[in-house]
């Protein structure tokens, strides 16, 4: 089974479908309902492979899995290499859930040229794929730029007035920094000799090299995730681009540059990360205020919720960055909650615009009364990006400050302001498009969301709630990797940062008195403190603490049995 | 399934029915579930009270697990404890009286379904703040009554003050929750746990750890408390971020009494209590927590006494209690101000309950100068209302008096500054709540009515559905205090409290406030009959004095009436200031400097290159011999030159 290329077959499947579209014949409309049967049917069944590789992911081990190596320029060291740790399979299956997502969410909106744009995300959906997929540089270049093409066609085609523009904003503004990764990626070659990734991560690069390189791999990231200051193709591409395609560039192609950052940079060029760390701090705090600042002043719902994802992902640069277990754990969670909460906004902002056709803030109001359903789900949404606990934008916002806490406590200062920031613009959105009088008669008149609509949405509202409660389904099957990142970049230098170590309060010299001593505390004290203080040490010794707390489970469950 | 679970997961089950099939089941149906499953609640959290305080059954259930990340583990677990166990049984007690209560009270609403979904929600919330038994859980606790009660706030979602209420409250306990949430991350780095047991074994230990906190080195411990008291500000509505509270009294009523007074501001006391292993080794802490108290125990009562909304009143009444509470903590008197936060319960929620009731008859009118003349008319209403009061203003043998008191006896016996600070910022609100009080109870039920016919002809009793939750918590504002003194401040407190309050020998107030002298125990009632005399004077007797007075005092009464210009200050420096830098780095950052200068500068100037260049290319034979020629020359020229050099 292990033989069998699940990741190709995931990769190029919609490429066929696409295939298969395009072969489509008859009368217009057959062709367009044909076209979005295959394209949905297509995205569906991938997602289907998706689960199936998840379930057959081994979660505890950080080693590639579902490897395929394919001889394809030997002369040059080149080979088609596939395969997926933890960190990229969760990507992975993010994109295979959002497309289906964004066709659904196309079903009824998109009237001109539906083939083509089917066609245009299956092709995408293939690079998406393939960038998480590619374990040899040259091949991930390939893929990495290569979403660039369906993408710019969505936008530019599909988009708003002012889609030209924004379509060459975004392809210029990526492609300037995918240019110098090109030249950091011949570099590197020239270095190792190889564009093997697993090769290039245990590859030792000499200190000065790394800097370089680190630069010109942080070009190209930068921009995609995109950090301040070049982030500002991001709100022209959202509000320009149709609804799916915003859907999928919140929710999946921010993501690469995260990505790039724990596939290349820290692995890679650890040291260069270490000693540019400060800077890419700085940028993601000044992302956050900055940027929940300007979504604060936004009257159109699209901008707004394009500088929130700004002001989330820095949340995730600064995470990464901090090179502690919750730092990259919660980076990598934020951004697969953020691939869920605002592609689930965009879509909710899909459903006002196709009904209203306008983004204006100020134009809706009062809708809960005539849209209590889309109310309710656009509510889960709304909390889950102002990060209520309970939600999946939580667990990651949370971890990442944990991090970057250990690190710096002045910049975790600064970022934990975002959390004050987020929910003022966020509910000031819900307020004024939810709740409020309702002012215009259009708006009033809207229906509530249709069959198509809620199949997109009411999943992503489960899921949000889901992975804020038991953000372990992700949690579980990433940490071997981001161990094992972390030994990559802590290999040569351990600068972990300087913990307190803990003490342990001596039983027998404990300050701690209950009120007036009486006789039977102080035996308490004797006959229950030393077992804790033991187990704390042990805790503390080798980290098995889920060890422990099944033991406490189970040791609770025995009391309770016994109780009854 | 243990009792715990049942008790904190009832409600959530409520919820998840009355919310999502409230349309299948009816109004009627989701009452029926969500109350009834309070009702079963507040049993088993009796039977639950028994079997911990009596019995010492302590123990941590996990229920599932939830984050883990390295050294960051955090379940979802209920830890029942005494403290956990008295907050339960009065979160669930009241609780069900409100939804009991709600019955009545929203009868007339359209969304009542939704309504009595979102109370379960909050109970549920607030349940599992205090059954946590890591920090990550408190915060989920903390903020999810956040949302709760930004949801019952703005329940009338299409009246914009609502709206504005819901949304301040939410960001203004955001504030706290950051100071929260840095307080979670400081015990996480000093402790390397987030788990309470360890970070309070470890805590001795740290006793002298410095932290480096945005530069400059502190004490870790103190850090941590304040941080975590920050949190508590913002929830509990003390001085600072109390902004919320007022505003939030445009939810209904039934919300204001079970959060906005009996339960969700009280969790800020709760956390203290629950941190006083650290709090204890933290004394500048216990410091600021003392006089922070004091002063939001003054203040609060100042503004209570100028409104003129009768739930304004009761919740700067209840802002001023929460001082109380905060300044007994302070002072190490844990017991003491958990003791005063169940009477304050109690009683709070049965003002709050009996002004609705009034509100309910009055037609919808809460202005009390639109009231007076109705105790006949309602005479259960007024009776309750005054064993409220009587409990409120620390009467004797009212379960006021008990926690009141002995409030005010441990900060006398702290003997310190901080602690005598907070004594006769005690008794000087002690003084002002009475007078606020019976001028509350006057205003709306005695003179002559000031209600036009219409209103005054349709004022009648509350239905039995509303007054027995009334007569429930009437029992509590009568008999909590002298039946469970003992328990809570008495002789048997450390066998009641157990392992859960943890202090040093040398901060126990509570036992030193036993043997203060008879003065400070009797100062309170009689500055609380001087308020009670005063508002009977200013009142019933003399209704000229207060114009009199306002005339003569104008400029300290504009103070107090407009609750000290806090709010017009917080929108000059932080609301505006926020918008107006959000455009501006949207018009000027993002529009002039990064796109105009820099993005669509280069393209524009790439573009102005080519058009320069371009301009060559005019496609004329003779401009392109022209040029040839000229360059020929030149290059001869120089030739030549260089040669002739040579």
């Amino acid at each position: 089974m292990t033989d069998f290329p699940l990741l190709s077959l995931m990769t190029f499947l919609p490429l066929i479908g696409a295939f298969f579209i395009m072969l489509i014949r008859g009368n217009d409309a057959d062709v367009v309902q044909n076209a979005k049967n295959v394209g949905l049917f297509t995205s569906l069944f991938n997602l289907g492979i998706a689960f199936y590789m998840v379930a057959l992911f081994r979660p505890d081990t950080a080693e590639f899995q579902f490897v395929e190596t394919i001889r394809w320029l030997p002369s040059l060291n080149i080979s088609y290499h596939m395969g997926v740790d933890g960190i990229s399979m969760v990507f992975v299956v993010l994109s295979a859930l959002l497309t289906p997502i964004c066709i659904l969410a196309s079903w009824n909106s998109v009237h001109t040229r539906v083939r083509e744009y089917i066609v245009a995300f299956l092709v995408l959906e293939t690079f998406m794929i393939g960038t998480f997929c590619a374990l040899d540089g040259v091949l991930f270049y390939i893929f990495f730029e290569a979403v660039l093409i369906p993408m710019y066609l969505i936008i530019g085609i599909w988009g708003g007035p002012r889609r030209v523009y924004a379509a060459f904003k975004f392809f210029l503004f990526t492609l300037l920094g995918s240019v110098l990764m090109l030249v950091g990626l011949l570099v590197l070659y020239r270095e190792v000799g190889t564009t093997d990734i697993p090769a290039l991560m245990e590859a030792d690069i000499p200190y000065e090299l790394q800097l370089w390189l680190w630069l010109a791999f942080f070009a190209s990231f930068a921009v995609k995730m995109p950090m301040w200051p070049v982030h500002t193709w991001l709100p022209d591409a959202h509000v320009e681009a149709p609804t799916g395609g915003s859907v999928i560039l919140a929710g999946v192609l921010l993501k690469m540059g995260g990505y790039g950052f724990l596939r290349f940079s820290l692995p890679m060029f650890p040291d260069a990360s270490l000693y540019f760390a400060p800077m890419v701090f700085w940028l993601s705090v000044i992302a956050i205020i900055y940027t929940s600042l300007v979504a604060l002043a936004q009257s159109d719902m699209k901008k707004m919720i394009a500088y929130s994802s700004v002001a989330h992902m820095g949340y995730v640069t600064l995470g990464i960055f901090t090179a502690t277990t919750q730092g990259i754990e919660g980076g990598i969670f934020q951004m697969v909650s953020h691939g869920i909460v605002s592609a689930a906004l965009f879509l909710c902002v899909g459903v006002v615009y196709d009904r209203l056709h306008t983004r204006e803030i100020n134009r809706y109001g009062g809708l809960v009364k005539n849209m209590p359903k889309y109310a309710t789900v656009f509510m889960v949404f709304m909390l889950g990006s102002v990060g209520l606990p309970g939600t999946s934008g939580f667990v990651g916002e949370m971890l990442a400050l944990v991090g970057i806490y250990q690190v710096d406590t002045l910049v975790a200062f600064l970022a934990t302001t975002g959390v004050v920031l987020g929910a003022s613009y966020m509910l000031l959105l819900y307020r004024k498009v939810v709740f409020g009088e309702q002012k215009n008669a259009d708006a009033a008149a809207m229906k509530d969301m249709n069959k198509v609509e809620y199949l997109t949405l009411v999943p992503l509202a489960a899921m949000t709630i889901w992975l804020g409660v038991q953000p372990s389904i992700v949690m579980d099957r990433i940490s071997p990797s981001v161990e094992n990142l972390l030994r990559q970049v802590h290999n040569e230098r351990p600068v972990a940062p300087a913990k307190v170590e803990p003490n342990i309060m001596d039983p027998k010299t404990g300050i701690f008195v209950p009120i007036m001593p009486t006789d039977n505390t102080p035996k308490e004290l004797i006959s229950d403190e030393p077992p804790i203080a033991e187990q704390a040490i042990e805790e503390q010794a080798d980290e098995l603490n889920d060890e422990m707390n099944n033991r406490d489970a189970d040791s609770q469950v025995e009391d309770n049995g016994a109780a009854e | 399934m243990s009792i715990e679970t049942a008790i904190v997961f009832l409600p959530l089950l409520a919820f998840m029915i009355a919310f999502l099939f409230g349309k299948t089941i009816g109004d009627r149906g989701a009452q029926l579930v969500t109350c009834s499953a309070l009702i079963v609640a507040a049993v088993l959290a009796c039977v639950l009270f028994v079997d911990v305080i009596r019995d010492g059954n302590t123990r941590v259930t996990e229920v599932a697990q939830w984050v883990s990340s390295g050294s960051f583990v955090a379940g979802w677990t209920l830890r029942i404890d005494q403290l956990s166990t008295v907050m339960i049984a009065v979160i669930t007690i009241v609780s069900s009286c409100v939804h009991v209560y709600s019955v009545g009270y929203m009868s007339h609403d359209k969304a009542q379904a939704r309504f009595m979904a979102y109370l379960s929600l909050f109970t549920f919330a607030m349940l599992m703040l205090v059954t946590a038994d890591n920090l990550l859980q408190l915060f989920f606790g903390w903020e999810g009554v956040g949302v709760a009660s930004y949801l019952l706030i703005g329940f009338w979602n299409y009246k914009d003050t609502a709206n504005k209420a819901a949304i301040k409250a939410f960001i203004v306990n955001r504030v706290g929750d950051f100071g929260l949430a840095l307080g979670l991350m400081t015990c996480y780095v000093l402790f390397d746990t987030i788990q309470f047991d360890s970070i309070f074994d470890q805590v001795f230990g740290q006793k002298d750890t410095m932290f480096d906190f945005l530069g400059y080195q502190v004490h870790g411990l103190t850090l941590a408390a304040l941080l975590l008291f920050m949190g508590a500000v913002g929830k509990s509505a003390q001085l600072g971020l109390h902004t919320w509270l007022p505003d939030a009294m445009e939810g209904p009523t039934p919300v204001s009494a079970l959060i906005h007074a009996a339960t969700m501001v009280t969790a800020g006391v709760f956390l203290v209590a629950r941190f006083s292993p650290l709090f204890e080794f933290a004394p500048f802490a216990l410091q600021v927590v003392c006089v922070l108290g004091g002063l939001t125990a003054v203040f609060a009562a100042t503004i209570g006494m100028t409104q003129f909304d009768i739930k304004r009143v009761i919740a700067y009444s209840t802002m001023s209690q929460l001082g109380y509470m905060f300044f007994a903590l302070g002072v190490s008197a844990y017991g003491a101000a958990m003791f005063h936060l169940m009477t304050h319960a109690f009683f709070k929620a049965l003002l709050f309950l009996g002004a609705g009731s009034v509100i309910h008859a009055m037609s919808d009118e809460q202005d009390m100068r639109n009231m007076g003349g109705i105790y006949k008319k309602i005479p259960v209403t007024y009776v309750l209302m005054w064993i409220g009061s009587l409990a409120l203003a620390g009467m004797p043998f009212f379960a006021g008096y008990y926690s009141k008191d002995m409030i005010l006896e441990a900060a006398y016996a702290d003997h310190t500054n901080f602690g005598m600070f907070a004594f006769w910022c005690g008794i000087i609100a002690a003084f002002l709540t009475a007078f606020y009080s019976w001028r509350l109870l006057i205003m709306t039920f005695h003179g002559k009515p000031r209600a036009d016919d219409k209103v005054m002809s349709h004022v009648h009793e509350s239905p039995a559905v509303m007054v027995v939750p009334l007569v429930v918590l009437a029992f509590g504002a009568l008999f909590a205090g002298f039946f469970f003194y003992p328990g809570f401040v008495g002789e048997i407190r450390a066998e009641f409290w157990g392992e859960s309050l943890r202090i040093l020998p040398e901060n126990d107030t509570v036992g030193a406030a036993h043997h203060v002298p008879q003065w400070v125990k009797l100062l309170p009632i009689f500055v609380g009959l001087g308020g009670i005399f005063m508002a009977y004077v200013c009142y019933l007797w003399k209704p000229s004095i207060p114009a009199r007075c306002v005339a003569a005092f104008a400029p300290i009464h504009k103070l107090f009436f407009n609750k000290w210009f806090v709010d017009e200050a917080y929108d000059k420096i932080f609301v505006r200031p926020a918008f107006v830098l959000g455009s501006f780095f949207f018009k000027k950052g993002d529009g002039v400097i990064i796109n105009a200068g820099g993005v669509d500068g280069l393209s524009n100037a790439s573009d102005t290159v080519a058009k320069v260049l371009s301009r060559f290319q005019t496609g004329y034979v003779f401009h392109y011999v022209f040029v040839m020629v000229m360059g020929v020359l030149a290059l001869l020229s120089w030739i030549v030159f260089r040669l002739g050099l040579n």
